[in-house]
């Protein structure tokens, strides 16, 4: 999906020099929100009329929560090393 | 992350309406919500290039404040990619992608769901509110067992907005800039990270 990156990309050389126009970018910043409800609303829409995943959602419920654990256990984890390394170095 | 329970509302609605079998014409899943994802990434881009904030702390801090958000990228990766192999219900990097949401539930599942199936942007979906979650329970033991760093790194991209206020509470006020500084730069690498762990 490079179009997407490429997109982003190219976004984000047009926000950096459209910085200064404050106004602007406060108008993107609430497209951005209306955008993101209304692609969960029709997220929502294909799942609630998609049987096979409503079915499945039991399934991918656990899956995301085994997911969701390990990623902040193994967070947790590197979180606690770097405290460590840093207690060490101011002795 | 700051309209939670609007962007819940949002979605519930939609799946209520889908279930209720009215919307068949509806453009869901199809040409439309591919377009309207172009656009959505574009937005997101401009807002992340006119943002001077992280601009400004990486000159002014360097690339020592980078350590937390590198330290949770990679503690998080290496923690889904076992429970991944071990599951089999998931690909490694099916998980990473979910992971690689950091708890920017929104966007992270809109993304998934655009350039890989719903089933997925599903899983991301609730995989990353559980993320905001779980330092909102749990932030106080976090700091007791894993030093004042963990609640900042098991909240991922949330550390800047809705964790902030718990993270403030029991790790300290001096850890405020730095959980501001690793939500920010978490938040900016979610839309990059995960569309390029789908598309290698």
């Amino acid at each position: 999906m490079i179009e997407i990156l490429l997109l982003m990309f190219g976004g984000m050389g047009a926000g950096y020099l459209l910085r200064k126009r404050r106004k602007l970018i406060r108008g993107i910043e609430r497209a951005i929100t209306w955008c993101i409800f209304l692609l969960l609303f029709l997220l929502g829409v294909s799942i609630g009329r998609n049987p096979l995943i409503m079915a499945n959602l039991p399934s991918l419920g656990t899956t995301a929560l085994i997911i969701s654990l390990s990623g902040v256990a193994g967070s947790l984890l590197l979180a606690l090393l770097i405290w460590k390394t840093r207690l060490n170095k101011q002795g | 992350m700051k309209n939670s329970l609007i962007i819940l509302l949002f979605f519930a609605a939609g799946t209520i309406t889908g279930i209720s079998g009215r919307v068949s014409h509806l453009p869901a899943g199809g040409d439309a919500s591919k377009y309207a994802l172009y656009l959505l990434m574009l937005l997101v881009g401009i807002s992340i290039g006119a943002d001077s904030r992280w601009l400004r702390v990486i000159r002014a801090q360097g690339s020592r404040l980078l350590l937390l958000p590198l330290a949770t990228i990679l503690g998080t990766f290496s923690g889904i990619l076992p429970a991944a192999l071990l599951m089999g219900s998931i690909s490694p990097a099916e998980g990473l992608a979910v992971g690689a949401g950091f708890g920017y539930y929104s966007l992270s599942s809109i993304i998934i769901t655009g350039i890989h199936s719903e089933a997925l942007g599903v899983t991301a979906l609730l995989a990353n509110m559980i993320r905001e979650i779980t330092p909102l329970l749990l932030a106080p033991l976090m700091v007791l067992w894993f030093g004042k760093f963990g609640p900042v790194s098991a909240a991922g991209a949330t550390s800047m907005d809705t964790t902030l206020p718990i993270i403030t509470a029991v790790s300290g006020k001096d850890y405020a800039i730095i959980a501001l500084i690793h939500g920010i730069v978490l938040t900016i690498l979610v839309p990059v990270l995960v569309t390029f762990i789908l598309s290698v």
